[in-house]
């Protein structure tokens, strides 16, 4: 596979290590009073769809960037490659 | 020799070869099937099951029958298809599956049985007795089965792999390929032509007069001499494209030595990885077989083979041959056989309406029936219009239309569609991305058509990358339709074969549809059809025809099949590349590991590193006499150990102390500066992950270390959290396990040795503290971090250099402390040291322990949220009574072996009864005996017990008495002299 | 029709015209008391041990393509019981103990051969940590002898021990574990299924449950609903997309997995040989080709196919091991889909709808278990109870801490 780094353009994916499920970046409150079925929950449960999905990949031979690949898992095409760390700003200063 | 005249052969030089020991010659032009059947050799193979004589079937990579054990000693390469070796000087070749001679194998017995060993036969029986399988029935079956066999030598020759970048890859040279490769060349576009032959042309070699304009050698040398000069075409002869993975990327083979007697200094094959923009599926087409009545004597073969032995490589394949055909094609076998003075006895024609096209007979509306000959073909039977007549001829050409080979557009899962006009599958919409099928592999066969689909496809490709191509003059082609009337089997009584190799015959299919194994691929799977080295290429479709006959169902609705990689059978030696042996993997040095080999250091794999593992001296007779020795030392004086593989993390920022705050399960943002704390991280599971320790340099940099095993791992976990969950904290990380060397030097005299290194700095205990740390300079200025830490329990320090600094340190330590018995010690010696201690390692932390387990069960914070902290307090985690104790025999004599489970005395020894096991143990010169630590449950009230260390798999059980974990002060005052 | 060499023998010599269907192709019935999701290896040894050992008489089995066609037809079929866990080992363990009399049993020659595994020691630690599973094993019930040097070289002499990154220093050999012939194991399941009366119905996809207050009442399929006391879902390799179907979210993950076999060859390697420091196991089949892989895809994947890097991976692996293989051939490459469980450990357990059972999380280790959860989902089904062997295999087990990592790397699916 290829993998379109936002920074760095086509790379081969053996260049990268493979995490997951990007909603792995929703990490729960530790402190929060329903932590333990969110951590459940977060650590555990996957949608694991079959089809279009937002997944990880830490260019670890690489820049060592961390990407979210919106990627189908039925055919491998990939949509869309983004840095991990402009997702989650995005997301936390729309407060959510 | 029988040769003709004419052929794509170089006779003025004579090739000598061997076939089980008979010397031959050909020339250099020739396959080993080709010179071999211009030499008369008909019988080249048995086949696999019934050990039925078998000549070549096909003229290229399909061929299922003549396979041959080529070339000797370790070279030697089982179930070779003779019709794909390109002949050198010298070849040997031994036919194979036979016993004890080609001619005479004992195990054609098997086709007199052949009754007994119907489809699926082996399901149904040998059962009984049970023991009989593996001891009676199996080996036999093994023994019979198989094909080649295998020197079982390592293989001598040199691999490669390389990777090679384009816009447009074509594969296969023949009509279509030369078209499009032309068409995209042309256009500046970078391109790779590959084909698995060793001469381009593919079909167009073994036709004569395609193009009505000119001759097909005169255009390709034209071609070639273009390619030459065209800098963005790469051509690759004798190169499969053998696999299409994702992204336009594929895979291929270059045969780069094949062709030679040996590689010589070179490699024997390059595995190509190719990343193509787009791609143009110019594979050909396959011919079709029609099943008879013993329709697999040598002899018989596909009419385009036949045509392409005596057009390309002059071969007359025998005095008298014929043709049976379901449509025009055979008949052009006929007439070019003709025209070479071969004599055609007749061609059989299934068609009624079948007209003669040349000077030969033809019976029309007539089918082939059976065939004699044990060895050879020797006659047919021919029924038409209900009379049998026997024709003699020594060999058969059968046309039963053609199969594209759409097998790469099949790679990823897309299904071929049927195409009822052709009667054949064609690639299908759901191809690779970016392939685009021309020629003869999408049913533009004829040579016209393929040229020009070929020229429409690179334009395509090209057009969709945005190059502008147009189509070349190409040469004026032939353009006859083939005519076909489906024919996919004649019917009768006898066996009349389907599928060559695996013995796979209509009446098995008949069978299997019987047994109600109606899916194609329970027929498959009940039959081995398919199943062979060619892949069911000269079977499959054939099948369903078959099967859809039986059904009463069409071919689409029985069913498809689709092709895995790879297209045609790579060797192993190809995909390992050379990264084999000592090169499996790479091999990380550390910086004094010219220096420990330089003191006969013996070195031992840790990971990708090679660490010393003990330094021996003279006299010392066993490896415990010099571990111990060099534990004594530290113990007595001072010891030094490279620790430089352990993982060492910067991290930087305004915000580097909250960020390890949530890292570690323990506080790390109240670290003092100056000052070193033990961490443990846990894993978002909330089990333990990694031990180490976190030095704070300054308000905003801390360096963390991490365990060897674990240093990739963290490293990755750590910017995940920084820039997946806490992208606003203000942190930097970076590695620099290969930046510092980093050594241990550990003992009661450790201070006194530093303290002639040092520039300066004072290391007294009140100025620099156990768990102090510092940066500072050493030997005149080099700069150096000190960090007063312990993982043997004594006075310690480590002290990390520039790592090209690490060899001279060490050196300069080891000398300067001669007179402290200063001793470099390896990690046998370091693991006995932590044992004596009581510090988890890898064989505690496992990644199935809990910080409870390790005693460390307080150190998890509940003031602040950190990774794993929340999931470390679950039920079931936190229920576990399991602990880290140490582990002394009850008779000091006794080993404790580490793998052992423990059992309270006088328990019963089942998976029920288990109460732990011993994790590490070694013997201890400080105790005196062997030691061990181990996790036992309810651990941290049974000291004094004595249990059992059970090890049934060596036959052992002995008494342990539990005790403290830290055998070496346990108080901890040694560490802060 | 039970079959036997004097079958046979007796169809050989009356020109075959006796052998009647292997199973029927029945019509759907409008209900069932326990309908089974799935006709691959776990879902019809369910079907068959729910009729003969739990006397169910109303089952069906409802597979979407043909009854085999999931991971039980393709794998490198493996048979062992070489665990660590008690959560684990007794379960594979008991799995082992019906391979053995499984032929006898279904009355089909499966190939169960037991031919020995063998895992290879590289380092200390490596024995050390053999050395406490081999124990585990023999306190299962199972068998384990570790193995010097010099006694793996009398075993495998073509193995690399003269030039290797990682010297081979000894190994973990498990004699009765050994191979079986996959898509056999599914056609005894089947035909014995069948026979005890289970109503095989193939190309019936499952599209929906009917689930009313809390309670499963039957499956909508492509050909029609069909009513159903219990319903036991099967579906390695599907079983979210299935599971999702009755609104669920499960601890597993869906990663592609490859094998790969030879040409065929003559006898060369004795049993299953597993390289300890590379990615790659290999056995040889009773036709002669060399059945061998190595580790999942890293990636998330439904495709049923692999990559190059893998493949390249697991061949490096067998070449560093045994050179001697090189000059044989990669004739297939074929993927299948491996149900990852968070923990790398299977489920086999009640769902929270009343009536609706799963099976799943298989990793890649479905096909050794495949008599044992077959036996077990069927106790389970029939009294309501999980069977001794397989009660850790619970659903809630990652709610609770109770996980069962085998290899210690937690929650990450890929690694397992």
């Amino acid at each position: 596979m290829l993998i379109p780094h936002p920074l760095l353009g086509p790379r081969d994916a053996g260049e990268f290590t493979y995490l997951g499920d990007a909603r792995l970046l929703e990490r729960p409150d530790g402190l929060g009073p329903d932590a333990p079925a969110a951590f459940h929950d977060y650590v555990y449960l996957r949608d694991n769809i079959a089809g279009v999905q937002r997944e990880l990949w830490f260019h670890e031979q690489g820049d060592r960037s961390w990407l979210v690949v919106t990627r189908d898992t039925l055919t491998h095409e990939i949509l869309k490659a983004e840095l991990a760390r402009d997702v989650v700003l995005a997301r936390k200063e729309a407060g959510k | 020799m029988t040769r003709l005249s004419g052929g794509v052969i170089d006779r003025s030089r004579t090739l000598s070869f061997t076939f089980d020991g008979q010397a031959y010659q050909g020339h250099p032009g020739d396959t080993l099937a080709s010179a071999l059947l211009a030499n008369g050799v008909r019988l080249m193979g048995r086949s696999f099951k019934y050990h039925r004589p078998r000549g070549v079937l096909s003229a290229g990579s399909e061929e299922p029958n003549a396979l041959v054990e080529l070339r000797t000693g370790a070279r030697r390469e089982p179930n070779t298809r003779a019709t794909v070796v390109e002949l050198f000087d010298g070849l040997e070749a031994k036919s194979q599956n036979r016993w004890p001679s080609l001619s005479f194998d004992a195990l054609a017995v098997n086709d007199l049985f052949a009754p007994f060993f119907a489809a699926g036969f082996y399901y149904k029986t040998f059962m009984w007795p049970k023991a009989f399988w593996e001891k009676v029935y199996e080996p036999a079956i093994r023994r019979a089965a198989g094909l080649g066999s295998l020197s079982m030598l390592p293989d001598p020759d040199a691999y490669d792999k390389g990777f090679l970048h384009c816009d447009l890859l074509v594969i296969g040279g023949g009509a279509a390929g030369l078209s499009a490769a032309l068409t995209a060349a042309r256009s500046g576009a970078r391109v790779i032509l590959a084909d698995e032959d060793f001469r381009l042309g593919g079909r167009l070699l073994a036709e004569s007069g395609p193009f009505t304009d000119q001759s097909v050698d005169a255009w390709i040398a034209g071609l070639e001499a273009e390619f030459a000069s065209l800098p963005n075409l790469r051509v690759m002869r004798r190169t499969t494209v053998w696999g299409a993975y994702d992204h336009g990327i594929f895979a291929a083979l270059e045969r780069v030595a094949d062709h030679l007697s040996t590689p010589g200094e070179g490699v024997r094959q390059t595995l190509w990885r190719i990343t193509a923009k787009r791609a143009v599926l110019a594979a050909g087409a396959t011919e079709r077989h029609i099943p008879f009545a013993n329709n697999d004597r040598p002899g018989i073969m596909l009419s385009g083979a036949l045509r392409a032995y005596a057009n390309r490589w002059a071969v007359r394949p025998a005095e008298r041959v014929a043709i049976f055909t379901n449509n025009d094609d055979g008949h052009r076998t006929a007439l070019d056989l003709r025209a070479k003075g071969v004599e055609v006895a007749a061609v059989v024609d299934s068609r009624a309406e079948a007209k003669v096209l040349g000077d030969y007979p033809l019976l029309a509306g007539a089918l082939v029936t059976g065939s004699r000959g044990r060895l050879g073909l020797k006659a047919i039977r021919v029924a038409q219009h209900g009379r049998d007549q026997w024709i003699p001829c020594g060999a058969l050409g059968v046309s039963g239309g053609w199969n594209p080979n759409v097998h790469l557009a099949s790679h990823h899962r897309g299904r071929p569609v049927w195409d009822e006009a052709q009667q054949t599958f064609l690639p299908g919409e759901e191809g690779p991305p970016g392939l685009i099928p021309a020629g003869a592999a999408v049913g533009e066969g004829s040579t016209h058509a393929a040229l020009m689909s070929g020229a429409r496809a690179a334009v395509k490709a090209l057009d969709a990358l945005g190059i502008k191509a147009s189509p070349p003059n190409l040469p004026e082609a032939e353009d006859r339709p083939l005519g076909l009337k489906p024919l996919w089997h004649v019917p009768g009584k006898a066996r009349a074969w389907v599928d060559f190799q695996n013995d796979v015959t209509v009446k098995d299919i008949a069978l299997a549809h019987q047994e109600n194994m109606r899916p194609v691929e329970h027929l498959k799977r009940w039959t081995t059809l398919g199943m062979a080295t060619d892949q069911g290429k000269t079977a499959n479709v054939t099948a369903l025809a078959v099967m859809a006959e039986l059904t009463g169902k069409t071919i689409p609705e029985t069913g498809t099949t689709i092709f895995r990689p790879p297209y045609t059978p790579v060797s192993l030696s190809a995909l390992g590349g050379g990264n084999t042996g000592t090169h499996f993997r790479p091999r990380r040095l550390t910086p004094t590991h010219v220096w420990a080999e330089g003191r006969g250091a013996v070195f031992v794999e840790v990971g990708q590193w090679m660490r010393a593992q003990y330094f021996p001296r003279p006299g010392e007779k066993t490896w415990r006499e010099t571990v111990d020795r060099e534990v004594l030392a530290t113990r007595a004086g001072v010891g030094i150990c490279d620790v430089t593989t352990l993982g060492k993390i910067d991290v930087q920022g305004k915000d580097a102390g909250a960020f390890l705050n949530r890292i570690y399960c323990n506080a790390m943002a109240s670290l003092k500066v100056g000052m070193v704390r033990y961490g443990l991280m846990l894993r978002e599971d909330g089990q333990a992950w990694d031990d180490g320790t976190c030095a704070r340099l300054a308000e905003d940099q801390y360096v963390v270390t991490t365990t060897t095993a674990q240093a990739g791992p963290i490293y990755r976990h750590m910017e995940f959290c920084r820039q997946g969950l806490w992208p606003e904290l203000d942190v930097q990380l970076i590695s620099t396990t290969d930046a510092w060397a980093q050594l241990s030097v550990a003992g009661p005299q450790a201070r006194v040795l530093l303290e002639r290194i040092v520039d300066g700095f004072d290391l007294s205990n009140a100025a620099f503290p156990f768990m102090a740390c510092g940066e500072l300079t050493i030997a005149g200025g080099l700069r150096a971090r000190l960090f007063r830490i312990s993982f043997s329990g004594e006075l310690a320090y480590e002290i990390a250099v520039p790592a090209r600094y690490g060899a001279a340190l060490m050196g300069r330590l080891v000398s300067l402390g001669a007179d402290l018995g200063a001793t470099p010690y390896g990690t046998e010696a370091l693991g006995v040291l932590r044992i004596e201690k009581g510090h988890a390692a890898g064989n505690e932390l496992n990644g199935q322990t809990t910080a409870q387990m390790l005693g460390m069960g307080r150190m998890v914070s509940v003031k602040k949220d950190s990774i794993g902290a929340v999931q470390s307090r679950r039920e079931g985690m936190a229920a576990d009574s399991r602990r880290l104790v140490g582990l002394v025999p009850v008779a000091a004599t006794d080993p404790v072996v580490a793998g052992s489970h423990l059992f309270t005395e006088g328990a019963v020894h089942n998976t029920g009864t288990d109460q732990g096991w011993i994790t590490s143990a070694c013997y201890s010169p400080h105790v005196g005996s062997a030691i061990g630590l181990g996790f036992l449950t309810e651990g941290e009230a049974r000291q004094g017990e004595v249990v059992i260390a059970a090890n049934p798999l060596e036959g052992q059980a002995i008494r342990l008495r539990v005790v403290s974990p830290h055998f070496v002060d346990p108080e901890g005052g040694r560490l802060r002299v | 029709m039970r079959f036997s060499g004097f079958r046979v023998f007796k169809e050989a010599v009356t020109g075959h015209k006796g052998w009647k269907p292997l199973w029927r192709n029945p019509e759907p019935k409008p209900a069932y008391d326990i309908v089974i999701v799935g006709g691959g290896g776990h879902g019809l040894a369910t079907a068959y041990y729910l009729a003969k050992v739990f006397g169910q008489a109303r089952v069906a089995l409802l597979e979407r393509g043909w009854l085999g066609s999931g991971n039980v037809g393709r794998n490198t079929t493996i048979i062992r019981s070489n665990y660590l866990l008690p959560g684990n080992q007794p379960f594979y363990e008991f799995s082992m103990t019906l391979w053995e009399g499984l032929e006898q049993d279904f009355n089909l020659n499966a190939m169960v051969s037991q031919r020995g595994i063998l895992n290879l020691i590289h380092t200390d630690a490596q024995r050390d940590a053999y050395r406490r599973r081999g124990n585990a094993m023999i306190l299962s019930g199972a068998d384990a002898v570790l193995l010097n040097r010099d006694q793996v070289w009398a075993m495998a002499p073509f193995l690399n021990f003269d030039n290797a990154r990682f010297p081979i220093k000894g190994g973990l050999l498990q004699p009765r574990a050994g191979t079986a012939r996959h898509d056999g194991v599914a056609w005894g399941f089947a035909r014995g299924a069948d026979l005890a009366g289970v109503d095989i119905i193939q190309n019936c996809e499952v599209t929906g449950f009917r689930i009313e207050e809390g309670r499963v009442k039957g499956v909508e399929t492509s050909r029609g609903y069909i009513g159903a006391g219990k319903v036991g879902v099967a579906v390695a390799g599907s079983s979210s997309r299935v599971m999702s179907k009755a609104g669920m979210r499960l601890p597993i993950e869906s990663h592609g997995l490859q094998a790969f076999v030879t040409e065929g060859l003559k006898p060369t390697i004795p049993g299953v040989i597993t390289f300890g420091a590379g990615h790659f196991y290999v056995s040889q089949s009773d036709k002669g080709g060399l059945v061998f892989g190595g580790d999942i895809e890293t990636y998330k994947s439904y495709a049923q196919r692999g990559g190059l890097p893998v493949l390249e991976d697991v061949v490096e692996g067998g070449m560093a091991l045994m050179p001697m293989i090189g000059r044989a051939r990669l004739l297939r490459a074929w993927g299948g889909v491996a149900d990852m469980s968070m923990d790398g450990s299977p489920i086999i357990d009640r769902t929270p709808v009343d009536g609706l059972y799963f099976n799943g999380g298989w990793s890649y280790g479905g096909f050794k278990a495949t008599p044992a959860s077959g036996y077990c989902f069927a106790h389970l089904l029939a009294t309501d109870t999980p069977h001794e062997t397989a009660k850790a295999m619970r659903l809630d087990r990652f709610e609770r801490g109770y996980v069962i990592d085998e290899k210690g790397v937690g929650a990450s699916p890929n690694l397992h």
